[in-house]
């Protein structure tokens, strides 16, 4: 903190003016360094722009962002179980954070005590999106696992366009990258094999259900790329090493704005969820400042600059505006657009909860044959 | 000729030579224990407790017992036959209310979800909703999850609640505990680790085989060669050999893909068609190419240290009393290799079976070695008792590995170099 100040005398000068005036800002609040976890990537700077930079601005806190969010829960784990927790607050999926919770690494939250009020007043409970104010957990995004597609690899006049049209090899050839996990290929393998989506659960509860998904699979493993980084779906499409690539949608976005990829997004049967904030145990008031900022309604509509994930919050949807860098509308690359959300498959966390064990260790086995 | 008994000899402060002798000898020793003890701690410390560590892991069964202590005293004498009766019922009850009321349920739902899926949700649901929960307990918990109502669940809880469990160890052998208590093979569609240390094991064969095929004339040159051109060839073994291992696999990758170097130049001169690209990476191919490359060093040097200490003098001896080049070099040089042969077969064969980073990144499906399970069992499923379990197996094996290789060519034979 020492040096901080002394950077910050520097920058003034000698004007004592200036120093004093700086003496007022360090003790109304004390300068901390907040060790936040979160996802790496486009997702992180669209962070970092929308809610480190402003906060740092504002308070003078140091932020230093950890890309660990791939493996929070065991990281979590860890650290509390060496006595020695080092974050201060973690960005994770609410069916990670469902487990942290059942085992205490995490903090309760008072939802509508912790986080700001919409600008009309409305409460937080009422204002974030169904399901994103979990017992330990608080929504700051709605994202969507999609398959996207190299537009360049089919004929203008014959695109794929739905979730069938990517297990159907002899329309549409050419490799696809899936993610190396049963999450979400189950569901698709089911939808394209002509299973009603609101039946997908209860299906995969069931053994013919589980075995149906498999099949289904089998029929394009031969030509399935498996990937396990967020990153490499745009890199394999890109390279045209695969003609569709399953990925999170911001990533497809962000290469299709930024890079002008030739990429298109199959919204159909997108798996949708949400992703958010944990507060580690025992760094509740250290953080929760900078949480309710974090959070507020001008911050999450903020992050959609940056970034193509929905606010998990009413209020700011209506603050979208467009892209910081191109000035693209963003609301139509949005997952929960009405147009994209028509045929949307919401992420049943209980489910996974439950057999994400079995149908690992299941699809595991099944890979290796 | 032998001497009488005579007075002790003395030194010259009149202390017997004999004690005098032996605090010197004493001193010493404590210089070297002294010197030698940062590293006898740090190995304590950084190898020898986390070893004792995991080994305990994947034993430990601490959660059933602890987390449902009032169930598991009920459920004693019960003879397995019928639903117990409602004084375990309500003992359930009332630890479930006290661990959601601690927030402690997790690693015993975790725990049973290993064991049989949907007991996370089951725990889960009904911790939430343990206020509504009321006398007579038993209806009241099947109303809620009719998983109480199941014999299996109770048998569960009943067989987990011993403080000890070998369940990990059999699901790193693709065996599991029936809900009778006999152990069986996982259906066929779950069994994955079996296939993986087999795997595992022939491929390091593959490994080993292939980096002393490459490795042995290297050697034979580096040792045979004038030194000014041997020189120049030890930095060509070396160069790599400090280059990043992320570095080499990734030009592997680089090279190999289906849109890499080599395909491009095989495509190029009409080898092969555009269309049938061969794919060399992220299948088994890719990971006995690239490990091998690695590992090949590890082979190359034990090799030049022995081939070093042979005198051409004998190679010379046997070509002149008549051998031909074959005969001398398989009866004469080769006999003198071998321990070299078996310092950079161990070697190389142990590395390999523990080796993570490459099968990783350029395996694939069917290139990956149970150690990326360990990985995944750590980082991702959370499963810390069954990473324990395959870790300590794979210790075993390469003690095993120790055994019988030093029982036949022996570790004193040995030279690294």
């Amino acid at each position: 903190m020492k040096t901080i100040i002394r950077k910050r005398v520097l920058k003034a000068g000698i004007a004592v003016v200036g120093l004093s005036s700086l003496a007022v800002a360090v003790s109304a609040h004390a300068q901390q360094t907040l060790n936040i976890v979160s996802w790496g990537g486009a997702y992180s700077m669209s962070q970092h722009e929308a809610y480190d930079k402003p906060w740092m601005e504002k308070t003078g806190d140091e932020i230093v962002n950890i890309d660990r969010s791939g493996n929070a829960l065991a990281g979590l784990r860890a650290q509390s179980q060496a006595g020695n927790v080092t974050w201060d607050l973690v960005d994770m999926l609410p069916a990670d954070a469902m487990i942290a919770c059942a085992e205490g690494l995490i903090e309760p939250l008072d939802h509508d005590e912790l986080l700001a009020d919409a600008p009309d007043g409305t409460p937080p409970s009422e204002d974030f999106v169904d399901g994103a104010l979990g017992d330990c957990f608080v929504a700051s995004i709605v994202y969507s696992n999609i398959v996207a597609f190299n537009s360049d690899m089919f004929p203008e006049d014959d695109q794929p366009s739905t979730i069938e049209d990517v297990f159907d090899l002899e329309n549409y050839p050419g490799k696809r990258a899936l993610l190396r996990k049963p999450i979400n290929n189950m569901e698709w393998a089911l939808i394209a094999d002509g299973v009603d989506r609101e039946e997908v659960y209860a299906m995969l509860e069931t053994e013919e259900g589980v075995q149906r998904a498999f099949d289904k699979l089998d029929t394009i493993k031969d030509e399935v790329i498996w990937w396990e980084e967020g990153a490499q779906p745009p890199q394999l499409l890109a390279d045209q090493e695969v003609a569709f690539a399953s990925a999170y949608n911001g990533r497809i976005f962000n290469a299709m704005v930024t890079e002008d990829q030739p990429f298109e997004i199959i919204w159909d049967a997108q798996v949708f969820e949400l992703d958010g904030w944990v507060v580690p145990t025992g760094k509740l008031d250290k953080v929760k400042d900078y949480l309710h900022f974090a959070t507020d309604t001008q911050r999450l509509a903020d992050q959609a600059q940056y970034i193509s994930y929905g606010p998990a919050r009413l209020s700011s949807s209506e603050l979208v505006s467009t892209h910081a860098e191109t000035g693209m509308e963003m609301t139509p690359h949005m997952p929960t657009h009405e147009p994209n959300f028509a045929t949307a498959l919401q992420k049943d966390d209980l489910f996974w909860a439950d057999y994400n064990d079995e149908l690992t260790q299941r699809f595991n086995a099944w890979l290796s044959r | 000729m032998s001497e009488s008994p005579a007075a002790p000899l003395r030194t010259a402060d009149g202390v017997p030579l004999k004690v005098s002798l032996r605090r010197t000898v004493r001193r010493s020793k404590i210089k070297a224990l002294l010197l030698v003890a940062p590293l006898l701690i740090f190995l304590f410390i950084a190898f020898l407790m986390p070893l004792f560590e995991m080994l305990w892991r994947s034993v430990d069964n601490p959660e059933v017992s602890t987390h449902l202590s009032r169930t598991v005293s009920a459920l004693e004498g019960w003879n397995g036959e019928s639903l117990p009766d409602e004084a375990a019922f309500a003992a359930l009850a009332e630890d479930l209310r006290e661990g959601q009321q601690e927030r402690n349920l997790g690693l015993l739902s975790s725990r049973l979800n290993y064991e049989k899926s949907g007991m996370r949700s089951t725990i889960s649901r009904t911790a939430r909703r343990v206020d509504t929960l009321e006398p007579p307990y038993r209806a009241s918990l099947i109303e809620v999850n009719d998983t109480w109502g199941e014999l299996d669940t109770w048998k569960l809880i009943q067989r987990e609640a011993s403080p000890y469990t070998i369940s990990y160890y059999l699901a790193a052998v693709d065996l599991q505990l029936s809900p009778d208590g006999e152990i069986v093979k996982v259906p066929e569609h779950m069994r994955i680790h079996a296939t993986l240390f087999w795997r595992t094991l022939w491929m390091s064969a593959v490994i080993t085989g292939l980096t002393l095929l490459l490795g042995y004339p290297v050697a034979f040159l580096l040792a045979s060669l004038p030194a000014r051109h041997s020189n120049l060839l030890m930095i060509l073994v070396l160069l790599p050999f400090w280059t990043s291992l992320l570095v080499r696999t990734t030009t592997w990758i680089a090279i190999l893909q289906s849109q890499g170097v080599l395909n491009d130049v095989m495509v190029a001169l009409g080898l092969i068609a555009d269309e049938a690209r061969w794919q060399m990476i992220h299948n088994k191919l890719g990971t006995i190419i690239a490990m091998t490359h690695i590992l090949l060093p590890f082979m190359i040097l034990p090799l030049y240290s022995v081939m070093k200490t042979i005198p051409p003098s004998y190679m010379r001896a046997a070509r002149s009393l008549g051998g031909k080049p074959f005969l001398s070099f398989r009866r004469v040089y080769f006999p003198l290799t071998i321990p070299g042969i078996a310092a950079g077969g161990i070697l190389v064969f142990i590395l390999s079976i523990g080796y993570y980073i490459t099968p990783a990144l350029v395996g694939g499906q069917s290139g990956r070695f149970i150690t990326n399970y360990i990985a995944y069992h750590m980082q991702t499923s959370l499963n810390w008792g069954l990473a324990a379990a395959i870790a300590s197996i794979l210790l075993f094996v390469v003690i095993i590995c120790y055994l019988v290789f030093n029982r036949l060519i022996g570790v004193d034979k040995v030279k690294l170099g």
